[in-house]
């Protein structure tokens, strides 16, 4: 079953899943285990945010999905990443790069240094089509115009030959967008996508963002640090720490109940206003060294409610119940003690 | 744009009267007597001596006579070679064609030879293909162009006979090959070593990364992409270097045999022919002005974030 054939939806087959992940980086103190187990699941029409602080794994996991991993260094060392119950990681090169771009696409961080400083951004559009699709010049370029038009470019045919630096940061993280969507992809990893906005402009291409997903019907991973941009758009959220996912849940669910000491941790951080005056929380302590996770649970030298088992003992991902064991859906956590996080 | 130009013409003014009267200084400076010299080893006729001083204007204060050169070369008028009486423009006209075909062809092996062995060196950096053509290159720095011309006459051309070791037809592409690789041999290791270093720093460049996973391939991510961006400092360096193949050839056409500008040079030099050797200069001077010019604006072409006010 080739990837071109399978445009129907297989009912019960995630869109694209990612299934016990690890990826370790050879560096001179030795390897850093950059993810260790990770999995997660994205559907068409569904957001997933990925949480974490930097060097948690979340970028390093998304660039191992697109297949971008700089290797070496970087080396996959188990796991499987399927797209429609493919193994990508078992593709040979050439139909790997067929998937990049046409069927998920990526969008970065900082725009002006992900574009081509010396290439119109017409071209950099166009080139979609011309290495995918096999479009002429002239073609492609109309469908840049198009792409420019859809992502609300003002004057988008007169500044289809304009190059990088001479659009604003936040039209050129349209363009961005506009180049993931070009073939209109079935997933988009957005990789902090509005970190390096301006925040009046922030709203504004992760509303375009949200409204072309839901356009597209696209699966739509959202790579954040910013539990802000989080709560409007996405459907579930997967927290990472030191490399794993330490807990799973419905968005809302997750800011009502946090069910990892970590989680909390991250909501209880967020500057309120009715805290003015007050002293801004914070986690103690700093994310570890990924050459030495500690042993056990990987946040326990600065969790607040550590126990010897959390120094000893990896937690497994457990479901998530209510008090009374009626099941919560979707929720999961990876913590010893994550019934007296929930629920006090 | 034009402005720029216009400005850029207008400094290339003093520029230009600035380097020949340092040069024209210099060879007042200089030992020896042009008029005498005519003589060699005879003895000289005194009345005739003072006649053509007094002709050629050698009597006159320097500051006069840079003047009076100076008129001339607004005139177009770049002096007369003493010896010959023929006028100077005309003597490089002579000397200009050998020195321009053994510049193209130099040029043509340094951007080829450098820039592809850059690319091959920056892309495998850290890798044995790399070590080897910085083992190459950095000989090739070391090396001077005298030594590298002996070596590359003796060994193809005397002792394996591939090719002709001097310069008999200078209209002969084949007999200019040797010295064109002599001459080229240190730029081309220069332009090796800043293609490589331009993409190794590149290759890792975030927009190489979009490249990637827009889906294209490696050929193209590479052609497009990184040799663009690359080549920006490589063209800086490829124009000046242009000006001093030109003028740098000296030792090349000594050894080669080859009568162009560098060997004019050096014998108006030897025979204090003051006027060839400013004259000579003061063309070769414009003709990196404008080198140099025609460089800066290819410039804004390779990368559009540079602006010309």
């Amino acid at each position: 079953m080739s990837i071109e054939m399978t445009k129907a939806e297989t009912p019960g087959v995630p869109l694209l899943e990612v299934r016990d992940l690890h990826v370790e980086f050879r560096t001179r103190e030795g390897a850093a285990k950059a993810v260790n187990g990770v999995s997660y699941s994205v559907d068409a029409g569904e957001t997933l945010a990925v949480l974490g602080e930097s060097g948690s794994g979340k970028s390093v996991t998304a660039q191992t999905i697109m297949g971008i991993l700089d290797t070496p260094p970087g080396r996959v060392t188990g796991g499987q990443i399927l797209y429609r119950g493919e193994d990508l990681l078992t593709l040979p090169e050439e139909a790997r790069r067929r998937v990049r771009g046409d069927k998920i696409a990526m969008i970065f961080q900082d725009a002006l240094s992900a574009l081509n400083p010396v290439l119109t951004v017409g071209n950099q559009l166009g080139e979609m089509f011309r290495v995918h699709r096999g479009f002429s010049r002239k073609a492609a370029k109309a469908k840049a115009v198009e792409l420019m038009d859809r992502v609300r470019i003002p004057a988008a045919k007169e500044r289809v030959n304009d190059y990088p630096h001479q659009f604003s940061g936040g039209m050129r993280q349209r363009i961005m967008i506009a180049m993931a969507l070009a073939l209109e992809p079935d997933v988009i990893i957005a990789d902090e996508p509005t970190t390096a906005l301006d925040v009046t402009v922030q709203a504004q291409v992760m509303d375009l963002l949200a409204e072309l997903q839901r356009d597209f019907h696209m699966g739509l991973i959202l790579i954040t640090h910013d539990l802000g941009v989080v709560a409007d758009v996405a459907d579930k959220i997967a927290v990472m720490y030191a490399g794993r996912i330490v807990e799973n849940a419905p968005v809302h669910e997750l800011y009502k109940r946090p069910a990892h000491p970590y989680t909390r941790g991250l909501l209880d951080s967020i500057p309120r206003l009715d805290h003015k005056g007050k002293e801004l929380y914070a986690i103690k302590g700093l994310p570890p060294s990924l050459t030495a996770i500690p042993s056990g649970c990987a946040f326990n030298p600065r969790c607040a409610m550590a126990q010897d088992i959390c120094r000893t003992d990896v937690p497994a991902q457990v479901d998530v119940t209510e008090r009374d064991g009626s099941p919560l859906g979707g929720r999961s956590s990876a913590c010893h003690f994550w019934k007296e996080t929930i629920h006090g | 744009m034009g402005r720029y130009v216009a400005r850029r013409l207008l400094q290339m003014i003093p520029v230009f009267i600035g380097s020949t009267f340092i040069i024209f200084m210099m060879m007042y400076a200089l030992p020896g007597d042009p008029i005498r010299a005519l003589w060699g080893e005879r003895a000289p006729d005194h009345a005739q001596m003072a006649a053509m001083r007094e002709e050629l204007g050698l009597n006159d204060h320097i500051l006069k006579q840079y003047w009076d050169y100076l008129l001339g070369l607004l005139q177009g008028d770049f002096g007369t070679q003493i010896r010959s009486r023929r006028e100077v423009t005309e003597v490089i006209g002579d000397a200009l064609p050998a020195t321009l075909r053994l510049t193209v062809m130099a040029f043509s092996i340094i951007v080829v030879v450098g820039i592809g062995l850059g690319l091959v060196a920056g892309l495998r950096a850290g890798r044995k293909t790399d070590t080897a053509i910085l083992f190459v290159t950095l000989l090739l720095i070391s090396l001077p162009v005298f030594v590298i011309g002996y070596l590359y006459q003796t060994y193809p051309g005397q002792q394996w006979g591939w090719i002709t070791p001097v310069v008999q037809d200078s209209e002969n592409w084949g007999d200019l090959l040797l010295p064109a690789l002599a001459l080229a041999s240190l730029s081309l290791a220069y332009v090796a070593r800043l293609t490589r270093s331009s993409i190794v720093e590149n290759r890792r460049a975030d927009y190489m990364r979009t490249a990637k996973a827009k889906g294209l391939t490696r050929t193209r991510a590479v052609r497009v992409h990184l040799l663009r961006n690359s080549l920006i400092p490589v063209v800086t360096f490829l124009g000046v270097n242009l000006g001093e193949l030109m003028t740098g050839a000296i030792v090349t056409e000594g050894i080669f045999n080859i009568h162009g500008i560098g060997r004019l040079v050096y014998s108006a030099l030897n025979e204090r022919e003051g006027a060839t050797v400013v004259g000579v200069v003061s063309f070769v001077i414009v003709v990196y002005l404008v080198v140099a010019l025609i460089v800066d604006l290819l410039y804004a072409v390779l990368d559009p974030r540079i602006r010309y006010a």
